[in-house]
């Protein structure tokens, strides 16, 4: 049997490879995949203990934040999109004029 | 039942180990493409995981809405801007700033998965119902309705929001 | 004896300066005149007043027994700050009472006078009310029962010094000459100061933390006798300042810019003998210091030598009186510097009425010249303004010490006690004192006739227009002028002394102002041997001869032969040159104080410390904060994942810190 803490660390380790993934890259688009790796990498932790409370509650948690997730992959690509005709190039490291 | 908790184990371990192994070759991938194509094995592990814990109904929907619509979404705009390599060289630290990231990501890592790891517990005897249409579909529209309607609202917005953000400037 | 009357002596001016500064301040804007009527009433009736009432305390005080006469008044309690106590409190005694007679008297004179003489100024409001205040200054310091004081009367006076010597305030030369007397006074000033503070620490030392005339005559033994020479030195040099003797006089020939009855009123009857009223004030500590005596007696006796060798060589009608000033004034400290209170006070009395009828004098005859002030273009006057003329005679014939004039009386009376009072610290000062007051009066009588003759005898030297236009001065000029010189001729009655016949009237008056008790007088200047009668006589008439050769002199070379004037100039032309000069003490002042005081402030202070020391610690803080501000700006890149890196990291301190 496999335990909970087993289900989280899974869980954990992809949520961490997600976050150096938003931290390093810096095309956008991947950047956005590694974000919505995040997103499911704690889709499954809610799941699991789903499984482990036998309470519906985490799965239907898991639900609504998939159609959250799908709507802002909807949205971000849209402004990918504007950001490529911008600057013929979704590279995020040139997006820093709202700095010093 | 020893055997089916072995079946569980080897398959928590398969699943779960392409999981992690697509993952770390999305992030580290060059061209978008295969970046994108590891998401979707990630993806669809993760859906099998589901499936393993009984969740059969998000089984199936993180099968249709993430690997079916959102990174169908997301190859179509890959092609479409036609990005083929990525960065030259990533800016401004290059290898240092994924060696800086490591490692306060790994910082984090060890205590949280610390933390998991003490986390012990077995799962619960669930009835047939568990994880079904019907059993989600029950507790959705009962306990959180009023969620519901919100996200679907949301829904509408994000088609407007979309369409404006894509319209050509005239 | 306590009087409810006292604070209406300087309350008077007082009022009257509140009254003439808001017309003043009222009609200042232009197109809008002050009522002519109003303010001369109101600036006559101040000063006025206070004369009515010193007249009345004086008789008050002259009915009392001769040892109490003491009238106070305290007003009320103005510092109270631990042991340190300094109220609001008048005290006349004799020598109070004296000054404040002569003070408000002539000082009425010349408000009256001042009426038709500056009556077309355009800020006559203005002066006015400067000169009420300066009433009002001089009276506190005559009336003051304590040092501070007094010594706030002695900063008001310089004060309304500097206002009224810079009344002609947009020409610069003028406007400086107001500068030059204030900061010279400020010099001295320091010296009282100091010597307040001594005072105070030395009394408080004895358990008797005061500033009160009275206490510190009470507590004479507290003060060591190098305490108190230093004491009486730092007041000399207050003196030295507010009375112009050397080191400090130079301001006073420059104070002359300003209008001629400020320099009758201020800078010869009352503010510069406010240096000898307050070491006679103070009388009973310098008998603890005699060697500060003798160096006020020394400075004295070289001022009024030096000051009236420059006198001779002046062309300016006021400057010759100006030096004259500083001069008589080297007398008066001659005269409490051997310990000869009463003489000095004396001729301080005697002095202010008829310098400033020859001030006034001066006045007439420049105001009928208009505004002409060399003497070398003046001449033959006496036929045109005959009131002036004789005026002007009877004061000058005082100053040089002819008898029965005033001046003769209290002249003498200094010379005699110069010379027969015995010095402890040296013993050859007294005939020196004798010989260098000789000279002066030598002298003074020489350069006063010289301006007598050039002013008034002869023809007339300048333009025939201006002799056409001369005429004698209006009454409220003339008045004054008769009257200051009749006071010239009366007033040395009061101290006709013994060998004379007379009772000495004034010295007696003014005696017990100076004794101090369980200690003498005087006590360490020993008291004068007696004299013959014969000594008396015989140095009398030395004086006397020295005036008339004076006079002789100055009579031959400016009326009857000129020629000889013009031909021992020529010959002795280097010495008319350092005369005519001043000794270049000007120069030398400017040379060894000003320009590197000057150069101090330009090249160091200024260039090093102010540019780089205090504006680099400035900008150092500046520079300090964009230097943090350039570390914290790279938080600011604008890169998104920047800024998720330091929740990453926010998020890892937080982790740590949870068990």
């Amino acid at each position: 049997m496999v335990g909970l803490n087993e289900w989280l660390i899974l869980s954990g380790i992809l949520f961490l490879i997600g976050a150096v993934g938003v931290l390093t890259r810096s095309n956008g688009l991947i950047l956005f995949m590694s974000l919505e790796l995040m997103l499911n990498a704690v889709n499954l932790s809610f799941v699991a203990f789903s499984r482990f409370t036998g309470r519906m509650d985490g799965q239907v948690f898991v639900f609504l934040v998939t159609a959250v997730a799908a709507s802002e992959a909807a949205i971000g690509l849209a402004i990918f999109v504007n950001l490529f005709r911008l600057q013929k190039s979704v590279d995020v490291d040139q997006l820093n004029s709202m700095g010093d | 039942m020893t055997k089916r908790g072995a079946l569980e184990r080897v398959l928590f371990y398969l699943f779960g180990g392409l999981a992690v192994l697509s993952s770390l070759s999305m992030v580290t991938r060059r061209n978008p493409l295969g970046s994108a194509l590891s998401l979707v094995v990630a993806f669809l592990s993760l859906a099998a995981l589901y499936a393993v814990l009984k969740a059969h109904l998000l089984f199936a929907i993180q099968l249709w809405v993430y690997a079916g619509a959102v990174m169908v979404l997301v190859l179509f705009v890959i092609m479409l801007l036609n990005l083929r390599e990525s960065e030259s060289r990533p800016q401004p630290l290059g290898f240092g700033r994924f060696a800086i990231a490591t490692v306060a990501v790994a910082g984090v890592g060890w205590k949280a998965l610390s933390v998991f790891a003490e986390q012990t517990g077995d799962a619960v005897t669930v009835d047939d119902s568990f994880g079904t249409v019907a059993g989600v579909g029950e507790v959705l529209f009962t306990r959180w309705v009023l969620q519901f309607e919100v996200v679907s609202i949301l829904l509408l917005a994000v088609i407007v929001a979309v369409v404006v953000l894509v319209k050509r400037r005239a | 004896m306590e009087s409810g009357l006292l604070w209406l002596i300087p309350a008077a001016p007082l009022a009257a300066f509140v009254v003439n500064g808001s017309v003043s301040l009222a009609t200042s804007r232009p197109g809008r005149h002050a009522p002519h009527g109003l303010v001369h009433a109101v600036a006559c009736l101040g000063p006025g007043i206070a004369f009515l009432v010193s007249v009345w305390t004086f008789w008050q005080l002259h009915g009392m027994p001769e040892g109490s006469r003491v009238l106070t008044q305290h007003v009320y309690e103005w510092i109270s700050s631990g042991s340190l106590q300094i109220d609001v409190a008048f005290r006349i005694d004799p020598l109070s009472g004296l000054m404040l007679l002569f003070v408000t008297g002539v000082g009425t004179l010349i408000h009256i006078y001042s009426t038709s003489y500056m009556h077309e100024e355009r800020g006559f409001a203005r002066y006015f009310t400067y000169l009420n205040l300066f009433m009002f200054a001089m009276l506190i310091l005559v009336l003051a029962d304590s040092l501070p004081l007094l010594f706030v009367g002695w900063e008001g006076v310089g004060l309304c010094s500097y206002l009224l010597i810079g009344y002609w305030y947009d020409d610069p030369e003028k406007a400086s000459a107001g500068k030059k007397a204030f900061v010279f006074n400020r010099i001295g000033d320091f010296g009282v100061l100091l010597a307040m503070f001594l005072i105070f620490w030395t009394l408080s030392r004895a358990g008797a933390p005061s500033l009160r005339f009275e206490d510190i005559r009470a507590h004479l033994d507290a003060f060591s006798p190098g305490v108190a020479t230093a004491v009486c030195l730092l007041l000399f040099l207050g003196a030295t300042g507010k009375s112009a003797q050397i080191p400090l006089f130079v301001w006073l020939p420059d104070a002359m810019a300003g209008p001629t009855p400020v320099s009758a009123l201020i800078h010869a009857a009352t503010m510069v003998t406010a240096g000898v009223y307050l070491v006679a004030r103070l009388g009973f500590l310098y008998a603890l210091a005699p060697m500060a005596l003798s160096i006020v007696a020394l400075v004295g006796a070289t001022t009024a030598v030096v000051a009236a060798s420059i006198g001779v060589a002046q062309n300016d009608f006021k400057k010759v009186l100006a030096y004259s000033t500083v001069s008589q004034l080297g007398y008066m400290f001659v005269g409490v510097g051997v310990g000869a209170y009463g003489a000095g006070i004396f001729h301080v009395f005697t002095h202010a009425f008829f310098k400033a009828c020859l001030f006034l004098g001066s006045g007439s005859v420049i105001h009928a010249l208009h505004g002409e002030q060399d003497i070398r273009n003046m001449g033959g006057l006496r036929k045109v303004m005959p009131v002036t003329f004789w005026t002007f005679l009877i004061a000058t014939l005082a100053l040089a010490g002819i008898p029965p004039l005033a001046g003769f009386f209290s002249k003498d009376a200094i010379l005699w006690e110069a010379l027969s009072r015995p010095n402890v610290v040296w013993p050859w000062l007294p005939k020196l004192l004798w010989a260098m007051l000789l000279l002066g009066a030598f002298l003074t009588a020489f350069y006063m006739w010289r301006l007598v003759a050039l002013a008034f005898f002869g023809t007339f030297r300048g333009t025939k227009e201006k002799l056409h236009h001369a005429h004698e001065s209006p009454w409220p000029m003339a008045m004054p002028l008769v009257v200051l010189a009749a006071c010239s001729v009366i007033v040395g009655f009061f101290g006709v002394p013994g060998f004379l016949g007379g009772s000495n009237a004034i010295d007696h008056w003014l005696e017990p102002a100076f004794v101090a008790e369980g200690h003498t007088a005087v006590a360490a200047v020993a008291e004068h041997a007696a004299h013959s009668a014969a000594a008396e006589w015989g140095a009398t008439g030395v004086a006397m001869l020295m005036g008339l050769l004076g006079i002789g002199l100055g009579h031959l070379l400016y009326v009857r032969r000129p020629e000889l004037a013009t031909q021992l100039a020529a010959r002795f032309s280097g010495l008319r040159r350092v005369l005519a000069a001043k000794y270049y003490v000007d120069e030398a002042y400017d040379a060894v104080v000003v320009r590197p005081v000057r150069m101090l402030s330009d090249r160091v202070l200024w260039r090093i410390f102010d540019v780089r020391i205090i504006d680099g610690i400035v900008n150092l803080l500046g520079g300090l904060t964009k230097a943090f501000s350039y570390v914290f700006r790279f938080f600011q890149s604008g890169y998104v994942q920047t800024y998720v890196f330091v929740v990453v990291l926010g998020v890892l301190v937080l982790l740590w810190r949870v068990k």
